[in-house]
C-alpha cells in the first residue's frame, strides 16, 4: 500500500466516516460516559486500544477463521482484549475504572468494534487494519471529548474535573449557575442531537454549492415559480427551500 | 419479598435501562419506527434477558467461581448469551413457529444488544440471588419494552412534521428521546 492510502484511512475514520457523528454507531457509551471530559477521554482510550488490537489480530487470523463462525470468533478475540483492558484499568487507573463502571466490559458489544472487524480487518492487511483501528478510535474519542466538553461545561461550569468532582478549570467563572440538566440523561440526548444537526448542516452546505448549480439549471428548464429553491443548504430554517428540493429531486 | 418489589420498580421506572443507564440505545433508536416492530423487539429482549439472567447466574456461580475464573466473566457471558440466542432461535423455529415468525428477525440482533450483557453483569455486581437476578432481568426488559413502545408512538407522530433541514432524521429522533428522558427523570427526581 502507498503512503497516501494510509492518510486516506485516517481521514476516513476521523472525518468522512466518523463512527459516532456520521455512521451513528456505538451510541450507548457515547451517551453514557460523556458527563465529563476525563470520562470521555478514558473511554476513548480504552476503545482505541481494544479496536487497534482486535483489528490487528482479526486481520492476522483472517485466512484461518472459517466463514461460518467468523462473528463468534471475532467476539471471542474482542472480549479477550476487553478483559485485558478492564483488568489494566482496575489496577492502574481505579478512579476512571470506577466512574466508567460497566461500560468497560460493555465495549465487547460496542457496534464500532464488530463493524470494523467485519467491514475492514477481515479484508485488509494487518498494517492497514491497525491504521483503521487507530483512526476509527480517534474519531470516536474526538466525538466523545467534544460532547463531554459541552456537557461538563454547561452542566457544572468546569472542565477537566476529576471523577470525584474536584479540580477542574472554571471556564465560565465562579458565578455561573450550573445547568444540571446537561449532566443528566436528557442533556446527553440533547447535546448529541445538536452536534449531529450541526454536522449535517455543514455537510449540507458544502454539498449545497454543487446542488445550487444543479437546482438552478433544473429551475431554468422547468421555469417554475419558486424563488427560494436556489437557497437550500445555506439557511438552517429554510423549510420551503427543502420542500422545493424534494420536488426537483422527484422531477429528476 | 419487599426487596423483589423494589428491584422491579427500580428496574422498570427509576433506573430505566434506556433513559437512566443508556443500555440498549442501538435497538432503541434503530427499531422504533413503528409500534409493531418496537413491540416485537421488546418481547424478544424480554424473552432473552430473563433466560440469560438465569443462565449467566448459574454459569458464574457454579462454573466460574469454583474454578477461580471470575475475571473471565465478560468472555464467558457473551458466549453464553450468543449460544442461548442461537438455541432459542432453533427451538422456536422447530416447535413454536408462530412465535418464531413474530420474533425471528429480531433475535440475531440481540446478541450484540448491550442491555442483555449489561443486565447479566449488573446481577453479579449487585450480588443478587438467583430469584432476584431473574426478576431483575425480566423487569429491566419490561422497562426497555415500555421505553421503546412509548418512543415508537412518538416517532409515528413525528413522521409528518417538517423540521429544519439540518435536524431531519437522527437529530430529531434524539431530541424526542431527550424530552422522553426528561419525563422519565421525573421518576427519580432531580437529585444528582
Amino acid at each position: 500500500m502507498k503512503k497516501n492510502s494510509y492518510a486516506a484511512i485516517f481521514k476516513n475514520g476521523i472525518v468522512e466516516n466518523n463512527p459516532t457523528l456520521v455512521q451513528l454507531i456505538g451510541m450507548c457509551p457515547t451517551l453514557a460516559v460523556t458527563t465529563s471530559v476525563i470520562n470521555a477521554l478514558g473511554m476513548g482510550a480504552a476503545v482505541i486500544v481494544v479496536l487497534t488490537f482486535s483489528n490487528l489480530f482479526i486481520s492476522l487470523l483472517r485466512k484461518i477463521i472459517p466463514e461460518q463462525v467468523r462473528i463468534a470468533a471475532y467476539i471471542v478475540v474482542i472480549s479477550g482484549f476487553v478483559t485485558a483492558v478492564e483488568l489494566l484499568l482496575k489496577a492502574f487507573l481505579p478512579s476512571i475504572s470506577a466512574s466508567l463502571g460497566l461500560f468497560i466490559p460493555l465495549i465487547v458489544v460496542n457496534c464500532i468494534i464488530l463493524a470494523r472487524a467485519e467491514a475492514f480487518a477481515s479484508k485488509n492487511s494487518p498494517l492497514a487494519s491497525v491504521c483503521d483501528g487507530l483512526a476509527m478510535g480517534a474519531g470516536f474519542t474526538i466525538a466523545l471529548t467534544v460532547i463531554g466538553f459541552i456537557r461538563e461545561l454547561l452542566g457544572t461550569g468546569k472542565v477537566f474535573a476529576g471523577s470525584d468532582g474536584t479540580g477542574g478549570i472554571a471556564l465560565l467563572g465562579p458565578s455561573y449557575p450550573p445547568a444540571i440538566v446537561f449532566v443528566l440523561p436528557t442533556g446527553a440526548f440533547l447535546t448529541l442531537s445538536f452536534i449531529i444537526a450541526a454536522v449535517q448542516w455543514f455537510r449540507n452546505s458544502s454539498d449545497g454549492k454543487k446542488e445550487k448549480i444543479r437546482v438552478e439549471a433544473i429551475k431554468a428548464q422547468t421555469s417554475s415559480d419558486s424563488p427560494e429553491a436556489g437557497e437550500n443548504g445555506t439557511d438552517e430554517a429554510s423549510a420551503p427551500a427543502s420542500g422545493d428540493e424534494c420536488e426537483t429531486e422527484a422531477v429528476k | 419479598m419487599s426487596k423483589i418489589l423494589l428491584i422491579m420498580l427500580a428496574a422498570i421506572l427509576t433506573e430505566n435501562f434506556i433513559f437512566s443507564k443508556f443500555y440498549g440505545i442501538c435497538p432503541f433508536l434503530g427499531v422504533s419506527d413503528k409500534p409493531s416492530t418496537a413491540l416485537g423487539m421488546g418481547m424478544s429482549v424480554t424473552f432473552v434477558m430473563t433466560l440469560s439472567s438465569a443462565a449467566t447466574y448459574l454459569v458464574y456461580h457454579y462454573i466460574l467461581t469454583p474454578l477461580g475464573l471470575e475475571y473471565l466473566k465478560t468472555v464467558a457471558f457473551i458466549l453464553v448469551i450468543a449460544a442461548l440466542v442461537q438455541f432459542i432461535e432453533m427451538f422456536l423455529k422447530k416447535y413454536v413457529s408462530s412465535l418464531y415468525s413474530a420474533l425471528g428477525i429480531y433475535l440475531p440482533l440481540i446478541t450484540t444488544n448491550c442491555a442483555v450483557l449489561g443486565a447479566a453483569l449488573t446481577n453479579i455486581q449487585e450480588g443478587y440471588t438467583f430469584v432476584q437476578s431473574v426478576v431483575f432481568g425480566f423487569s429491566a426488559a419490561i422497562g426497555f419494552t415500555l421505553a421503546i413502545l412509548i418512543f415508537a408512538g412518538v416517532r409515528e407522530r413525528m413522521k409528518y412534521c417538517d423540521p429544519p433541514k439540518a435536524f431531519k432524521g437522527f437529530p430529531l429522533v434524539l431530541l424526542a428521546a431527550a424530552l422522553l428522558a426528561m419525563a422519565f427523570s421525573g421518576f427519580s427526581g432531580f437529585s444528582v
